[in-house]
């Protein structure tokens, strides 16, 4: 553990990708194989399956360390990450190890076959001979989320620089549905068949966002344009009959969209499709809020089927009979897809995107304005010569989203954040007026500067009138702009309404409490756009 | 009868029945005993001031022109019908503990203070009291310091993988005891060890009375950065980042404070490195400090005070929270702290 723990702290100690990539390439030059192919599947977001369930971690940890659970409870949002609690709350080791990152693993996968009491001994063993950043890893191997400022991107570099090989390459490789268990370091990185997997997908292309308007681009001819929908990117992999649904954070999806398993009775294996996945019926996608009622459902009840039935709304070609199309240009590809699917029947779970035609950039303005009634977010635009590229790269694909939609609100409540604002008040809740009072209808966490939260944070602690648990009632006396992408009705709150993605564009200093938003402006954001 | 309180909790601070004074008020008051410098316990328009001696030098150099008595630590002074004392509280050069003895009932207030002795500063010496008003900044059983020469070992180290790189190693610790903490534990023979005004500053203060601080150059408008390679530089945490920093091109950052013993604060701050170093105590530094008061009644000031009462209360002591303008350990020096020509210099 000791080395991964250096690697660990050489990546946790710089904010310099350059000297991140090297120390991760230095790492897998020369750990042992066991070591290093664990550490690409958990900086890719695997892990040992869970041993140990979060609540008994935490008591046992307030055992060891002497406190009650609830001083335990109180400090953990406060540090905002239980493994990090559990290793700064537990008392020094009181032994050392030099055991490898493998082998801690293999005591946490042995742990499924022994009684509780063992497992308990066994986790006790181990915090008493793991200094504190081993420690930290180890939990963190149990619970989960290696965030450690370490992209997919960055990792797969080093690997290129570590292994010579191309880092496209290796970005493909890393892609799809394997497992320390399934796999070894040699048939991950250096075996030379690298596509036997058969449900890996290609990396996805993401666009970068547009924020001046489309003028620099150059001439509109040389442009494509489609719908920038409000869905759930995806990647439909039609292979030797078996479909797989990958989400652009490499979530395999499949089983969440049943719906998909019928696009083999349309399409032919050896088809891969990039395309949103939307809630979708008579002919129309429905608003986001449809679809969210499956997102995080790992089976679908039979309601919720036929209320929010989804489609893949397909609008590139990355596989067609087999054979990658990725190098060929946008155009070829599009017009590939148009052929492809051109035929199908209604009931086929795959639609074709529709792409917008537009002679010139004001037109495309005008079309954008449109956005909201055809349930989009704004529209994108593809180079019709460019080839379909791995990862976020500038230049060939662009989003011109709409811009947000806005409310002045009264700041009410505050809530100290955690983990890295632990000492800032982050988290507020916002109301409207509603006649004399004030409605609460969200909260919001981001988007002020870090001086802005100082500010704010300083105004609280002498503005606070009334305290609940780490909630504080503060003085109505601050207005803020909060932006949304979109609005929705919601019985669960007091205001009848939900917002989709709230955040505080802007700190109004210059408008009093009086000049705020009301409730029935709200109500009529709603009836407009909801 | 009710007899009144020693010490009562008022819109101006801590005040004194008794004697007909506050203690660190934050509101202008005619009477304030001072247990230390810093801009949120030492505030400007109060009529009278009374600190320590080793206090005194710079809470006049950030104040300017007050009216100021000084007192020796354990020397007692009658105000009113109140007998006052200063007693050492190991948080910065000349802070204090202020015990207030009425009637035979001992209050005290402790300021800031830390229970690990640092070198520079008076170390704390618990005081016997009957009610102990407490700071609680760091007062959460995760908050645990390595002691300080493993500290000061590890910001040598950084330094010295630094110079010998070539880099500059720009350390952000506040302007008023941390910083003057870290040069007395530094190594010179590393390199060169470079100010920022605002730390300047408050050095020149400290050597004038006496304080032992290794050789330091002062960064100001002309100073030339590539005729000093491989420094160590010093400056208030707000100059990180600022347009006075970047002339140290390629430098590697660190911050010294206990909130870098949080792994999310540390990386909120976006410096390559964090060290655990605080001038507060921490969980077992608090606890061992109340009891060696032997109080029954705690009351708690700045900090985690909820949690922190309601575990003294199950523990046993009588403990409430007061609340107060203080404002803990600060990442971010506020921008009163220290000469206004340095600051702005400095902020971002
Ligand atoms: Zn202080
Ligand atoms: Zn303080």
């Amino acid at each position: 553990m000791k080395r991964f723990a250096a690697l660990f702290q050489r990546l946790d100690e710089t904010t310099k990708t350059s000297l991140k990539t090297a120390a991760m390439a230095d790492y897998f030059r020369d750990a042992p194989d066991d070591d290093r192919l664990w550490t690409v599947a958990l900086f890719s977001g695997r892990r040992p399956r869970r041993a140990v369930n979060a609540t008994q971690l935490r008591e046992w940890a307030a055992e060891r360390a002497g406190i009650d659970q609830w001083l335990f409870e109180e400090s953990y949002p406060i540090v905002g990450d239980l493994a990090e609690t559990i290793t700064l709350i537990l008392p020094p080791p009181s032994a050392q190890s030099d055991l490898s990152l493998s082998h801690w693993i293999n005591v946490l996968r042995g742990l499924h076959h022994v009684p509780l009491e063992e497992r308990k001994a066994r986790i006790l063993e181990a915090w008493e001979q793991l200094e504190t950043a081993e420690r930290f890893l180890f939990n963190k191997l149990i619970t989960g989320g290696f965030r450690i400022g370490v992209s997919q991107k960055l990792m797969t570099r080093a690997l290129s620089m570590a292994t010579g090989r191309d880092e496209a390459e290796m970005q493909h490789r890393l892609m799809g549905d394997w497992q320390p268990d399934t796999t070894s370091w040699h048939a991950l990185i250096e075996a030379e068949d690298a596509s036997a997997d058969l449900s890996r997908p290609y990396p996805f292309y993401l666009a970068y966002q547009l924020d001046e308007g489309p003028d620099a681009l150059g001439a509109p001819e040389d442009w494509r344009a489609d719908w920038k929908w409000d869905g759930i990117r995806g990647q439909l992999i039609l292979r030797e009959g078996q479909h797989f649904l990958w989400s652009r954070g490499e979530e395999l999806m499949t089983d969440r969209f049943p719906e998909l398993a019928r696009s083999l009775d349309f399409l032919p294996s050896g088809t891969v499709l990039d395309g949103e996945v939307l809630a979708f019926t008579e002919g129309a996608p429905l608003p986001f809020n449809a679809l969210q009622k499956r997102i995080g459902r790992k089976t679908v009840p039979k309601k919720l089927l036929k209320e929010a039935p989804i489609i893949l709304y397909a609008y590139d070609l990355l596989e067609l009979e087999g054979a990658d199309q990725r190098a060929e240009p946008y155009d070829t590809r599009r017009a590939r897809l148009d052929e492809l699917l051109k035929d199908l029947p209604p009931e086929a779970p795959v639609r074709l995107s529709p792409q917008l035609s537009f002679s010139d950039w004001s037109d495309l303005g005008r079309i954008r304005e449109g956005a909201r009634d055809a349930q989009a977010e704004g529209v994108m635009l593809k180079r019709g010569d460019s080839p379909y590229l791995a990862g976020r790269k500038k230049g060939d694909w662009w989003k011109w989203k709409l811009d947000p939609l806005t409310i002045d609100a009264v700041l009410i409540y505050a809530q100290q954040g955690h983990g890295r604002r632990a000492n800032l008040f982050t988290d507020f809740t916002f109301a409207v007026r509603d006649g004399n009072g004030l409605t609460p209808f969200t909260k919001a966490y981001s988007g002020l500067t870090d001086e802005e939260f100082r500010q704010i944070t300083d105004w609280v602690r002498k503005n606070t009138l009334e305290r609940y648990g780490p909630v504080r009632q503060v003085r109505p006396e601050h207005v803020f702009e909060i932006a949304f992408e979109g609005i929705f009705e919601s019985p669960r709150h007091k205001s009848g309404v939900a917002l989709r993605f709230p955040r505080m564009s802007r700190w109004r200093r210059d408008k009093p409490v009086n000049e705020a938003n009301t409730l029935d402006d709200l109500k009529e954001m709603l009836a407009a756009y909801g | 009868m009710a007899r009144e309180p020693v010490l009562t909790f008022t819109p101006s601070g801590i005040y004194c029945p008794a004697g007909d004074f506050h203690i660190d008020p934050w509101r202008r008051v005619s009477r304030a005993l001072i247990t230390h410098g810093h801009a949120d316990h030492a505030r400007p328009g109060h009529g009278r001031y009374l600190a320590t001696e080793a206090a005194m030098p710079v809470i006049r150099h950030r104040l300017g022109d007050i009216a100021i008595d000084t007192i020796r630590y354990g020397e007692t002074r009658q105000i009113g019908g109140a007998t006052v004392s200063f007693h050492p509280a190991g948080h910065v050069p000349g802070s204090a503990q202020i015990r207030v003895e009425v009637g035979g009932e001992v209050w005290v207030v402790s300021g800031d203070y830390k229970t690990e002795a640092d070198g520079l500063s008076e170390p704390f010496e618990p005081v016997r009291c009957h009610a102990f008003i407490t700071e609680c900044t760091f007062g959460l059983p995760v908050f645990r310091w390595t002691p300080q020469e493993e500290v000061a070992a590890a910001i040598n180290r950084w330094w010295a993988a630094n110079a010998a790189e070539g880099r500059a190693s720009i350390l952000g610790a506040y302007s008023l005891g941390k910083a003057q903490r870290v040069l007395a534990a530094l190594d010179p023979s590393i390199g060169p060890i470079l100010t920022h005004g605002a730390v300047e500053a408050t050095n020149r203060v400290m050597r004038d009375q006496g304080i032992a601080l290794p050789d330091t150059l002062h960064v100001g408008p002309d100073f030339d950065a590539k005729a000093h390679p491989g420094p160590l530089v010093v400056a208030p945490p707000s100059a990180l980042g600022s347009a006075w920093a970047r002339r140290f091109r390629g430098a590697s950052t660190g911050f010294a404070s206990g909130w870098m013993r949080l792994r999310g604060v540390r990386r909120r701050r976006a410096a390559d490195r964090g060290f655990v170093l605080s001038d507060h105590a921490d969980w077992d530094g608090l606890l061992g400090a109340i009891r060696a008061t032997e109080a029954e009644r705690i009351f708690v000031t700045h900090g985690y005070t909820d949690i922190f009462a309601r575990y003294l209360n199950e523990a046993g002591w009588d403990a409430q929270v007061v609340t107060t303008e203080y404002s803990g350990e600060s990442l971010d020096e506020p921008a009163s702290d220290g000469p206004a020509d340095d600051v702005t210099e400095g902020a971002t």
